[in-house]
This record gives structure tokens, C-alpha cells and sequence, in this order.
């Protein structure tokens, strides 16, 4: 049983012109098994709370905290987040040219567990985890996000929250770019993945599509850098019949 | 001596050959060929000395010989092309000559330890590789103190040679090394130049062709950290038709004063019809306060070709590849490692062999400060 408790989080980017505030009091909880969904305009600041969470060295927490099962979170480097068990599945994963996706996971997967995996196990769980997302194997052999079709990246995304196996996975657009085929096969990595390791989720997403295949278990609305509103899975109806425009002129009143 | 054999003009290929060295004006640092250098730091290559001549460490099969530099085996027909190589050729008392005989194949690599006294040395090596042979010859630089020369690498009709030079010098040393390649016929080519450290070192590769159908290929590593420079001024004359070029040179820099220098010329000539080139120099900035100069030039006569291409990029080490990484649980010092070893594998993977590949890509690692953690 894990929980992610972010309190009164306040985060800005800080320019040769100054500091843009981008956070502006996040409270938030997501426990194990509970899928939490984060929607909102584009520009609301909802992709910054993902980094955050990750440690992106570009944005400076100035006040509040993130902290994971007692644990304060803030006070760790980027990849003591990941081994933690913290993941995020990024909406741009950058290319690390000369790097095979295998030699990557594989080293990523030493570096979480503390040790390499056997040889025999680890290939055949690759396999496997790459033809449930109906992945070709050549794919291993390929650089790490090279050349990648954008669906092919968050495949890719959801490939390595599946092995890594986090506690608690935020997913940032990851429907973003998908047609509705791949976004099946993503959005059933994600609940196998959820079930099977009884994991928290934070899904953010500009779009209520996604929630058709994953099912939320609470949705907020995040507006100018805070959460304005939180419902249940019938909140993402309202959104999607009515947009966000009450919600972003109430913000600017 | 001889009359210098003057050149027609072209924008790329040198203009004078010839042993007599005053044939060749001292540089003072405006010539084109020379804008770059830190012609101070060179000036001891520019007036003849009386230095030794780097030699070969240790035994060494029949295939590698320290003969005298009048030995009529070596190549006659080759030509210095600045003042440089013109005083090496001239005071060097010997050389090393590497002789691959015909039709032989050689599936080791062929290691070569090259040494000198620990003076100041001239430097004269070749490499003839008979008809049909297939070897793998390396030269590793074992030397000291500042070395001027040329290594000549001479492809005989179909054969396949690959050669491999590595450059780890101690810091204040100071070298200046040309490294001229002629391609026989449906003869195949691999040049690496692996360029560690070293005070100031210039290279000068030039690659040319005897005989229509020849493949040549030059790869390039090379690092700065701290404040060091490096040139690497290649030419591929293609004087032949239906051969190929394919010159791809990657370099890493680290730390304030490190300055490396790029110049990658292509001449395609009237008569090189149906030939393809392409040449990529590619710079990564791991730091702030490097500089990379990297120049790419392609000087076409005949608009009859396959295909001719270049490209060049220099760009900083990338902090979101690091996140991305990171955030996957991997160390930042083991983030690095990947990051960079996925940088340089492109030219290391052409090194057959997995030893000399990974105690190349050890060093590499050690000199940028590079934790292993496997």
C-alpha cells in the first residue's frame, strides 16, 4: 500500500527576466489501486506538476511538499525518484542516439533492482511485455526513441512502466498523437499494469477519450496551476459536454 | 633535388608536392590551411632539427620492419604536401614499414607499438597491403615528446585493409601527423583515428585513389578536456571513377580552453564520374566553454556522380537525455556513460575486434572522469 501526498505545492521557472509561477498550490493524494485522471486546458500548468513530481531540474519548488509513503520526495535526486517507485510516462521522450532500447531497459532494470536480471528471465519478460503491447521484437535492437512513430513512443512509455513496475506511475498525455487503435492497446497496458501490481495512477490528459478505457476513480479539474474542482467519474462528462470555460473564466474573475 | 611538381588549381587539393623543403613557405598562420593552427605551438615543425625517429617498441613478426629511411621499398612516389611533412620526410633517419604480402589474410589485428626515446621525434610509417590481402593493422602512439610525420598507407588492387591510429599523448605534447591513403583498384579502406589527448595535435588525412572502384571510409573519435586543441583537416581527392568516400569523425569536449577543429574536404575531379561521398563531422559539448570549429567542403567538376552529401552539427550535451534517464532510475554519472558511449559508437563499432573496442571506449570513459559502475 503506497500514497503520494502533494501539499500546498508551489513551483516556478526562473528566467534571466525572473520567476514565472507555473504551481500555484497543488494538494493532491493518489494511493495504490486508485486511478486519479488531471484535466485541463492547455497552459494550466498540468504537465509542470508531472515534471515536478519527476525532479525536472528546470522548475523550482518554492513551497509545499511531495512526499511518498514518509518519505520526503523533494529532498531526492531524479533517479532516486525512479527507485523509489516513482515513474512518469513522458508525453515527449527524448532520443538517446547509440543507445538500444534493450541496453537501456536492461540497464535501467539493474539500476532499479539493485542487481541485473538473469539473461534467460529478462529476455523472455521482454518479449512478452512487447507483445502485449503488440510491439514487433526488432523494436529492442532500435535506438531508444529514434525514429520512434509517435505512437511507437508511448508504447514504448508504457513498455518500461509495465517492467519497472513503479508504486505510483503519472502519466502525462500519454493519449496525446494516438489513433484510437493504439490508444486501446496503450490504455490496456495501463490497467494490466494498474491490476497487476496494485498500482497508484495519475493520468493527465487534455482530452476525456482516454477515460473511456481507463477508468478514473477520482477527477480533478486543474486550472491556472491548482485544482479547482474534484469529482468522480461523472466530473469527465460534464468536461466533455461543456469544456473548460467555466472553469478558466472563473479563474480569471 | 627535383623540380616541385606543381598542381593546376582547385580550391581543396594542395597545390605543391615535393621533398625539397624550401619548396614550401614557412605558415605564419593566414594561409587558409593554416587559420586554424596555433601556429606558435607548431613553429618547431616549420625549421628542420636534428631529432631521432620514432621507432617500434618491442619484437615484432617479419610484417613489421624498422628499415632506413632510404630503403628502396618505400613508397617513391609519394610527395609532401607542406612544410611540415617536407622535413620530416627529409630528416627522418628511418622508418617503420608494415608489409601485408600478397593474398595474405591476417584475421588478428596486427598491433604496432610505435615509441621514440622520449625526445622530440620525426615520424615516418607505412603500411603497404598487397594485392588481395585482408589484414587489420593498429598503431598505437605509444611516444613521447612532440612528434612530426606521416604514415602512408598504400592499398594494393582488391585488397581490404583496415587501419587504426590512436593518438593518447600526455598532455603538453604537441604533434603533427599527415596520413595519406591511396585506394587500388576494388580495393576497400577503413581508416580510424583515434584521438585521445595531446597538448596540440593537428592531423592532415588525405585519401586518394590509384585505380577505379575503391571504397574508403574514414572515422574519427577524438576528445578534448581541458585546454587542448585538436585539427583534423581531411581531403578525399577522388581522381577516379565509380569509387566511394564516406568520412564520419565525432568528437567530445569538456572543460574551458578545449578547442577542436574540423575541415572535411571533398574534390570530386572531371574524370571521378559515378563515385558517391558523404562526409559528417558531429561535436558534443559536454560542458560549457569548449569550442568547436567544424568546416565541411565538397568542390565538384563533374555533375556525373551518385551521390555527394555532407553534414555537420555541434551541440551541448543534452540535459534532457540525462532526465530521461535519470528518471528510469539510472545514475547520473552512469546516464553520462550510456550517453556518451552512444555518441562514439557509431565509429567504434566499425573496430572488429571486442577487446581493442572496449578498452578504446575504457579509455574514452576514464578520461572524461566517467564512473563505471558495472
Amino acid at each position: 500500500m503506497s500514497k503520494l501526498t502533494i501539499t500546498d505545492l508551489h513551483a516556478c521557472v526562473i528566467t534571466d527576466e525572473g520567476e514565472t509561477p507555473i504551481l500555484r498550490g497543488v494538494t493532491l493524494v493518489v494511493e495504490s489501486g486508485k486511478t486519479n485522471a488531471i484535466m485541463g486546458p492547455n497552459g494550466s500548468g498540468k504537465s509542470t506538476l508531472a515534471y515536478v513530481i519527476a525532479g525536472h531540474p528546470k522548475y523550482t519548488v518554492t513551497s509545499g511538499s511531495i512526499d511518498l509513503d514518509g518519505e520526503d520526495v523533494l529532498a531526492m535526486s531524479v533517479d532516486e525518484r525512479a527507485r523509489a517507485g516513482l515513474f512518469l510516462a513522458m508525453q515527449y521522450p527524448v532520443e538517446i542516439p547509440g543507445v538500444s532500447v534493450s541496453n537501456f531497459l536492461r540497464t535501467s532494470i539493474t539500476a532499479l533492482r539493485g542487481e541485473a536480471p538473469k539473461l534467460r528471465t529478462w529476455t523472455k519478460d521482454m518479449k512478452a511485455a512487447m507483445s502485449e503491447l503488440q510491439m514487433d521484437p526488432a523494436f529492442s535492437s532500435r535506438n531508444v526513441n529514434e525514429g520512434f512513430s509517435g505512437g511507437e513512443k508511448k508504447r514504448h512509455e508504457i513498455l518500461q512502466m509495465g517492467l519497472m513496475q513503479p508504486k505510483i506511475a503519472v502519466l502525462d498525455e500519454t493519449d496525446s498523437g494516438l489513433d484510437v487503435d493504439a490508444l486501446k492497446v496503450v490504455s490496456e497496458g495501463v490497467n494490466r499494469f494498474k491490476d497487476q501490481n496494485d498500482a497508484g495512477v495519475l493520468l493527465i490528459t487534455h482530452y476525456t477519450r482516454i477515460l473511456r478505457y481507463i477508468k478514473p476513480d477520482v477527477v480533478h479539474v486543474f486550472v491556472d496551476g491548482k485544482i479547482v474542482a474534484t469529482g468522480g467519474p461523472e466530473l469527465a462528462e460534464v468536461l466533455e459536454a461543456d469544456g473548460y470555460e467555466s472553469y478558466t473564466t472563473a479563474a480569471r474573475a | 633535388m627535383t623540380a616541385p611538381t606543381v598542381a593546376p588549381a582547385t580550391d581543396l587539393a594542395p597545390r605543391i608536392f615535393s621533398r625539397n623543403i624550401d619548396d614550401f613557405d614557412v605558415p605564419h598562420g593566414r594561409e587558409e590551411e593554416w587559420r586554424f593552427a596555433p601556429i606558435k605551438q607548431l613553429a618547431q615543425f616549420f625549421e628542420p632539427a636534428t631529432w631521432g625517429s620514432v621507432g617500434v617498441a618491442g619484437g615484432h613478426g617479419a610484417l613489421v620492419e624498422h628499415v632506413d629511411i632510404n630503403d628502396s621499398r618505400l613508397s617513391q612516389n609519394w610527395m609532401p604536401t607542406d612544410r611540415p611533412s617536407a622535413i620530416a620526410r627529409a630528416k627522418a633517419t628511418h622508418a617503420v614499414l608494415i608489409t601485408i604480402a600478397k593474398e595474405s589474410i591476417h584475421s588478428s589485428p596486427i598491433v604496432v607499438n610505435l615509441e621514440n626515446s622520449g625526445k622530440n621525434s620525426y615520424l615516418h610509417v607505412e603500411v603497404h597491403a598487397g594485392a588481395f590481402s585482408k589484414s587489420q593493422v593498429v598503431l598505437m602512439h605509444d611516444t613521447t615528446g612532440n612528434v612530426n610525420g606521416s604514415m602512408l598507407s598504400i592499398v594494393g588492387d582488391q585488397a581490404d585493409l583496415t587501419m587504426l591510429s590512436v593518438i593518447d599523448a600526455d598532455l603538453p605534447v604537441t604533434q603533427h601527423l599527415h596520413w595519406f591513403t591511396e585506394v587500388g583498384r576494388d580495393a576497400n579502406f577503413l581508416g580510424l583515428s583515434i584521438t585521445l589527448g595531446g597538448g596540440v595535435i593537428r592531423t592532415v588525412p588525405m585519401v586518394t585513389y590509384r585505380a577505379p572502384g575503391g571504397k574508403a571510409q574514414m572515422l574519427g573519435a577524438f576528445l578534448l578536456t581541458g585546454h587542448q586543441f585538436q585539427e583534423h583537416r581531411i581531403l578525399v581527392d577522388h581522381t577516379e571513377p565509380h569509387c566511394t568516400s564516406n568520412v564520419i569523425y565525432k568528437g567530445a569536449l569538456s572543460g574551458e580552453g578545449a578547442h577542436s577543429v574540423w575541415i572535411g574536404d571533398v574534390l570530386v575531379r572531371r574524370e571521378a564520374t559515378g563515385i558517391e561521398t558523404y562526409e559528417l563531422n558531429r561535436n558534443l559539448l559536454l560542458t560549457d566553454g569548449p569550442r568547436a570549429d567544424s568546416v565541411p567542403n565538397l568542390e565538384l567538376e563533374t555533375g556525373d556522380v551518385i551521390s555527394a552529401g555532407h553534414a555537420s552539427a555541434t551541440g551541448r550535451f543534452d540535459d534532457e537525455q540525462l532526465f530521461y534517464l535519470q528518471s528510469r532510475g539510472i545514475p547520473e554519472a552512469l546516464a553520462r556513460q550510456l550517453v556518451v558511449r552512444g555518441f562514439f559508437v557509431e565509429v567504434l563499432n566499425k573496430i572488429d575486434d571486442p577487446d581493442l573496442r572496449d578498452s578504446l571506449m575504457h579509455r574514452i570513459e576514464s578520461k572524461l572522469g566517467i564512473v563505471d559502475h558495472e
